[in-house]
């Protein structure tokens, strides 16, 4: 993985110090809560509902076991012991005091990590595959192009005031994992036919509000015009995307508004005058030296093996939670934060120094956090499987869910959030309870459900094959269900099923979807695809008579 | 406001001319609108002239331009609205001006590094400012990523400076 050089350490040292300049003004009372609000919010500090909320970037998710052990030394030290992983494949504390929050972003600093752009309106921090260099299906390790649009976007001085914040997402397999078209700009990478790399750039997907599917405006673009097309694309957004209404400020919004073609032409025309300037081509050096730091690590000459045990348990996690590794003998781990009950995403410090010494021994020094609130040990050797399942489980980790309805994708919610209108935790679980038998979820088979407690979509419910987003009614929560949604290669944005339902009725309305779904199924169909097959309409009816 | 201009404050030389009033002696600063509706006109004064940029008001208008001016105020109406950032760039950059850029307005301790990155050269700011406030704003960082106006060289070209120089060989 990568490794800051002296350049990329000094920069996030520098801003420790200069971060902690600011926050000093502002214990000081040099700074009032209205000014320091933009500072901090360029360091991933928010004002929650009962307290500050700390974001530590994860680039593209990827993290050594070193810097894992960090964040459980931060909950630990600084926070109530366990903290939340999230959709943006990021870290949150929840509990933070602000005068720690200097000595927090110094410890970050000593492995490599900090607080930079996790929130306010630039470059958030960039996600991507996180099955990234274990997979076969990928062209490239879609990392290296991550790290190169991390570093170009840090401290960015034309794009740091954009009109809303922005997301971008790179993939580099056609199976998209990283749900890069409901993104402000995704970016597939694939290889012409001459084997060259190119690069498709989709521009205003988003979810929130207003759910859109990512138009293709730049195609082909080379591996050496990447940051110049990019350049182009926010130049064209930072001076036309609306700044009068916060709910319009997103580059979907413009491009909705003047049209994918518009929104290319005028892109086209940026992008030859930010190459005349030259600066910005990428020295094929630069790219080599960064690709070196996701060179495969050492793999052993194995063969692939049946790693199938007389225990069932093991057996099940198996089939579920591992997936395919490119070479031979090895394996892709999930290891889920989706306990049956539990909260989605949130780990303890303990549970994280587990994943962190099992990545040690097990998984080359690294490990994935999922934009499905996962976590990923990428290179298992499959001989090894049984030992790792057995210690996830013995740390509350070995949840055979991945991929199943309750491996559910929720955000904070009301129980933390400042702009919720409703609760999602309390429906994760409710769920997640409901349909905890084993055989029951593997007969459902492949289900994203997906909860956000408001309307900004963190909990990614436009794209849950099932979504539910809370609604506040006259101080009461209600839940609104959509079905279809997805965020992969073939992404959709749910569409909803009626009116609401209250906290109550949630887990029984699913039940009714679920039995519509198996009423309906052709043989080895997934919920997504009897949906698309037979529509809305047999869910609606049955739903709505039932109630 | 005070004015920081080259890390010192400095006496502002120009007045602002409201469109309706008439253009007294001396250095002026007028609206884009009246810069393009009297263009004739003002190029033939003898005195240095400056333009205002509004925020929604693309420096793009200035092409072919840019050489009449002694100023080029860009205005920040909230710190939030970066679109002048753009502006800033484009006129150094694109239209190759080499005149004083003013940043006006909302001008924050906290923008300026990323202002002067894009070109700005002059900064009106809140009264009570402090020079050596804006001295360290503008040295706390001095890690840059990507080139911009102020021909840092980024990161990406500093590490291959011993390539490139073998390359240029
Ligand atoms: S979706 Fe709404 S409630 Fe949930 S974390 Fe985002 S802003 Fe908060």
């Amino acid at each position: 993985m990568y490794r800051y050089d002296e350049f990329d350490q000094k920069a996030v040292d520098e801003r420790v110090v200069q971060f902690s300049g600011q926050v000093a003004r502002r214990l000081s009372g040099e700074l009032t809560e209205d000014e320091f609000k933009p500072l901090r919010l360029m360091n991933g500090l928010y004002l929650q509902l009962h307290a500050y909320m700390l974001r530590v970037a994860i680039p593209y998710g990827t993290l050594s076991s070193k810097q894992l052990r960090m964040l459980a030394h931060i909950a630990r030290k600084y926070d109530k012991d366990y903290a939340h992983f999230t959709t943006r494949q990021n870290l949150q504390y929840n509990w933070p005091r602000l005068a720690d929050v200097p000595a927090i972003l110094a410890d970050l600093a000593t492995v490599e990590m900090h607080a930079i752009q996790t929130s306010g309106n630039c470059i958030r921090n960039v996600t991507s595959d996180h099955f990234a260099g274990a997979s076969a299906d990928e062209v490239d390790d879609p990392r290296i192009w991550s790290e190169i649009i991390r570093q170009w976007s840090t401290f960015h001085p034309e794009f740091s005031y954009l009109p809303r914040k922005f997301k971008i997402a790179v993939t580099a397999a056609p199976k998209d994992r990283a749900a890069i078209k409901v993104h402000d700009i995704g970016i597939i990478i694939r290889r012409d036919a001459a084997d060259v790399l190119a690069f498709d750039v989709y521009v205003g997907g988003g979810q929130g509000r207003t759910p859109l599917i990512g138009h293709m405006i730049g195609e082909s673009i080379a591996a050496e015009d990447l940051l110049a097309y990019l350049e182009a694309t926010m130049r064209v957004y930072n001076q036309y995307g609306r700044r009068d209404n916060i709910y319009k400020a997103r580059i979907k919004i413009l491009v909705h508004q003047i049209g994918a073609d518009e929104m290319r032409r005028q892109v086209a025309v940026e992008f030859v005058e930010v190459k005349a300037q030259g600066a910005l081509a990428l020295p094929q050096v630069e790219i080599d030296r960064i690709a070196a730091y996701f060179a495969s690590p050492a793999f052993e000459t194995l063969s692939d093996e049946n790693p199938t045990t007389a225990n069932p348990a093991f057996n099940v996690w198996l089939e579920n939670n591992v997936a395919k590794h490119k070479v031979p003998g090895y394996a892709i781990v999930t290891v889920s934060l989706k306990p049956i009950g539990g909260i989605p995403g949130d780990a303890s410090a303990a549970q994280m120094d587990v994943v962190a010494g099992l990545a040690e021994k097990c998984s080359f020094d690294e490990v994935r956090v999922s934009h499905e609130q996962n976590l990923v040990l990428a290179h298992v050797r499959q001989r090894d499987l049984l030992t790792v399942w057995q210690q996830l489980a013995a740390a509350g980790l070995g949840t055979a869910n991945y991929g199943l309805i309750t491996d559910i994708i929720a955000c904070p919610g009301l129980d933390y959030c400042d702009l919720a209108n409703a609760r999602s935790i309390n429906i994760a679980q409710a769920i997640s309870t409901r349909f905890a038998n084993q055989d029951r979820q593997r007969e459902i088979g492949e289900l994203k459900l997906k909860i956000s407690g408001c309307i900004n979509a963190c909990g990614h419910h436009h794209v849950g094959h099932i979504g539910i987003l809370g609604v506040d009614k006259k101080g009461v929560e209600f839940y609104q269900i959509t079905l279809g949604g997805s965020g992969d290669e073939t992404a959709s944005v749910g569409e909803i099923l009626g009116p609401a339902f209250g906290e109550a009725d949630v887990p029984d309305a699913i039940e009714t979807l679920i039995d519509v779904y198996f009423a309906k199924r052709s043989p080895g169909e997934r919920f997504l695809d009897t949906y698309r097959r037979v529509g809305i309409q047999p869910f609606r009816e049955k739903l709505y008579a039932a109630h | 406001m005070p004015l920081i201009k080259n890390a010192a404050f400095t006496e502002n030389q120009f007045v602002h001319v409201a469109d309706d009033e008439t253009l007294p002696q001396g250095n002026v600063i007028v609206s884009l609108k009246r810069w393009q509706t009297e263009r004739a006109d003002l190029i033939t004064r003898n005195a240095p002239i400056g333009v205002r940029l509004n925020s929604d008001q693309s420096a793009e208008a200035l092409a072919g331009d840019v050489h009449h001016f002694a100023l080029i105020e860009i205005d920040f109406p909230k710190f939030r609205d970066g679109r002048g950032y753009s502006s800033a760039r484009i006129l150094r950059q694109r239209l190759a001006y080499t005149g004083e850029i003013r940043a006006v307005g909302d001008v924050l301790r906290d923008q300026w590094l990323f202002m002067k990155r894009c070109g700005v050269d002059s900064f009106e700011v809140r009264p009570g400012t402090r020079l050596e406030d804006f001295r360290s704003a503008l040295t706390e960082q001095t890690v840059f990523y990507q080139r911009s106006s102020d021909h840092h060289r980024s990161v990406f070209e500093r590490r291959h400076t011993a390539c490139q120089a073998l390359a240029a060989e």
